[in-house]
């Protein structure tokens, strides 16, 4: 008997077996099928979790270098501590390190402030103003939807223009096109030349259409004469992303007069650094997420095994009897086994049946889908745990004495 | 050479601090083509010789060769392959499988054995016409009368050619006169060449036979050619 054929059998006997049970078998399915739904959820919002944190930091772009005074993460509060007392980074370093960088396609100063904006009588509070040259456009995900960013003349010349984010695009002008429109930001008037694409939130934690973006010399006359910049480089290409980092870096170190072997006084950061973090804070959430929905699969197999020792009890002299006229121990084993993962299979369809609007409702609010590597997964650990849990009742029956089991009533 | 040949056959079983001896060094010699009945009071061994004969047990000591064939040394699945091949058993309370229809019952041990779907379904329909169940075919066994379930359980036992067929009492379920229906068609399956074996404690059951060996005490008490019967087979082995 090939393996097939006893896998057809088994199938079979599975089929008529559950039949007969339907009430005992669905009660014992619904363990399994809580733990699927749960299993098959939280790998949805680790998923969701997981795309939600791409879809926000690639606004930063792969291929961007953030020049601050700060690094993003530090390893301590000392750390931190040290760097507060770093020197500025002033417009002079920008200018001469845009002077001397060759592995750039674009750079740009940038400082900020909060200001309200308002257009006749509607207004933004705390919107983020930016100032910066024309070449911000240039870096990340930051691209115009509407009219146009301003020139390297509107720049130079600290022309009154601005392109604002999508946000202030909708909350100021809900029935107008925003371009060409005046709008007053803090005491200046400021004109619209373009709408920036939408960007959505970064990590949930502010959104990046919520912002004014003017001429970096429009800004220091308008508003304040920044005294720390950011500066941010795009790299020519990808692969230069590395030597691009270092010629920065040996650039700023002369500007800056480090002397030869005293650490960095700034910090060079990029993309790659938020997902480096992400990822092993992501893995820890992963993981302990999954074991504890796994307990609750857990569970469920432990009521499958004992609901397939009931069927093996019941069913003694049936083994009784297949092993008189010439069942093997591997096919009774085998029969036994695929009841087992047959019920935890229907399970795990079942339970996926109960996750999928459940999915949807939790595409509300992460983008999160059950996607075709989770539906696997879900049918492929519902299988497994009806494999390891009918292991030792269909063990049991297949090592039968048939003597013993036929004597059984 | 004997169909079945025991050599000092022993059967112990142990039970908490106690050693039964049901076999003691038994010499039993069976040949094709025998009509043979086993005899004896409750206690006797026969069950255990039964159990051995149909391969489902394995002697404590001796030797025990079916076909020339040493079964004393098989494991658990080459004994089920044994009697998958070797062995029709016909129990008393029929042991078909409640669940399947009389034609899936009969097919069982072919499935085992791996024949092709196409063939076995038509080898059990065969052998289900044989024994006059042809439209019974899909009937279970709870739709079934007792002589015509035995006759399932014959159908079944028969379906793979065996080299013997056992019967442990096989009409103590059924009134006498399917019990009668049934020895006759014990008979005709004698008379077309098969091995059958009897374990009964019914001397008028036992009366088919053409030899009984009466047990007692794990020994063999009597073994002699049946009164009214000839030892030997009148008609030729086909």
């Amino acid at each position: 008997m090939t393996l097939w054929q006893e896998l057809k059998e088994g199938t079979g006997i599975s089929l008529s077996a559950l039949r007969a049970n339907k009430l005992r078998s669905g009660l014992t399915t619904l363990g399994i099928v809580i733990g699927i739904v749960t299993v098959t959820l939280m790998a949805t919002a680790i998923q969701g979790l997981n795309g939600a944190f791409r879809q926000s930091i690639s606004s930063m772009g792969s291929d961007t270098l953030f020049i601050e005074r700060f690094g993003w993460f530090n390893d301590s509060h000392e750390e931190w501590q040290k760097s507060m007392r770093r020197p500025v980074i002033s417009f002079d370093q920008f200018d001469a390190l845009s002077r001397q960088m060759t592995l750039a396609k674009a750079m740009t100063p940038i400082t900020g402030t909060q200001l309200p904006v308002t257009f006749k009588n509607r207004t933004s509070r705390s919107v983020s103003i930016l100032g910066c040259n024309e070449q911000f456009v240039l870096i990340g995900a930051n691209t115009i939807a509407e009219g146009r960013f301003f020139s390297a003349a509107e720049a130079n010349g600290g022309r009154p223009v601005c392109a604002i984010g999508s946000a202030i695009a909708t909350n100021l002008f809900p029935n107008m096109e925003p371009v060409g429109q005046k709008i007053r930001v803090g005491g200046s008037t400021v004109e619209i030349i373009g709408v920036m694409a939408q960007q959505g939130n970064f990590l949930g934690a502010f959104s990046l259409d919520n912002r004014v973006i003017v001429p970096l010399r429009f800004y220091s006359v308008a508003f304040h004469r920044p005294l720390d910049y950011e500066i941010q480089i795009r790299v020519a290409s990808m692969e230069l992303l590395e030597d691009a980092k270092e010629e920065a870096r040996g650039i700023l170190r002369q500007i800056r007069r480090v002397p030869p072997g005293a650490a960095d006084n700034f910090a060079i950061n990029q993309q790659e650094m938020f997902i480096t973090t992400f990822n092993r804070v992501g893995a820890i959430i992963a993981s302990a997420g999954l074991f504890i929905t796994g307990l609750s699969l857990f569970v469920g197999g432990i009521g499958i095994m004992n609901i397939m020792f009931v069927s093996v009890a019941e069913r003694t002299k049936e083994i009784g009897i297949r092993k008189a006229i010439g069942a093997k121990r591997r096919t009774i084993l085998l029969q036994f086994l695929t009841e087992a993962a047959g019920i935890c299979l229907f399970a795990g369809l079942l339970g996926l049946a109960v996750a999928f609007p459940l999915t949807l409702v939790m595409n509300q609010f992460l983008p999160a889908t059950l996607s075709l590597p989770i539906v696997s997964l879900a049918l492929g650990v519902s299988l497994i745990t009806g494999v390891i849990s009918g292991f030792l009742p269909a063990w049991r029956a297949a090592r039968m004495n048939p003597v013993d089991a036929l004597r059984n009533e | 050479m004997a169909l079945l040949q025991l050599t000092q056959i022993t059967r112990r079983y142990v039970m908490g601090s106690e050693t039964i001896h049901a076999l003691r060094e038994i010499n039993i010699s069976i040949d094709r083509g025998e009509y043979v009945a086993i005899m004896g009071p409750s206690g006797s061994g026969k069950s255990t010789l039964m159990n051995l004969l149909g391969c489902l047990d394995t002697p404590s000591s001796g030797d025990f060769f079916l076909n020339g064939i040493n079964v004393s040394l098989m494991d658990d699945n080459q004994l089920a392959e044994l009697r998958n091949r070797e062995i029709g058993f016909v129990f008393q309370s029929f042991h078909l499988l409640p669940r399947s229809d009389a034609l899936h019952n009969v097919e069982l041990p072919l499935i085992y054995s791996g024949m092709t779907h196409a063939l076995r379904r038509k080898r059990a329909l065969e052998v289900l016409d044989h024994v006059g169940l042809a439209d019974r075919v899909h009937h279970r066994p709870n739709e079934m009368s007792g002589g015509q379930r035995q006759r399932v359980a014959v159908a079944r036992a028969l379906v793979n050619n065996p080299s013997i067929l056992l019967a442990d009492e096989p009409t103590g379920n059924l009134d006498s006169h399917t019990g009668d229906e049934i020895m006759i068609l014990f008979e005709e399956l004698w008379k077309k060449g098969n091995t059958i074996i009897l374990v009964t404690h019914e001397e008028e059951v036992a009366r088919h036979a053409r030899r009984i060996i009466r047990l007692r005490d794990g020994l063999v008490a009597s073994d002699e050619p049946s009164s009214g019967h000839s030892p030997v087979r009148t008609l030729p082995i086909p």
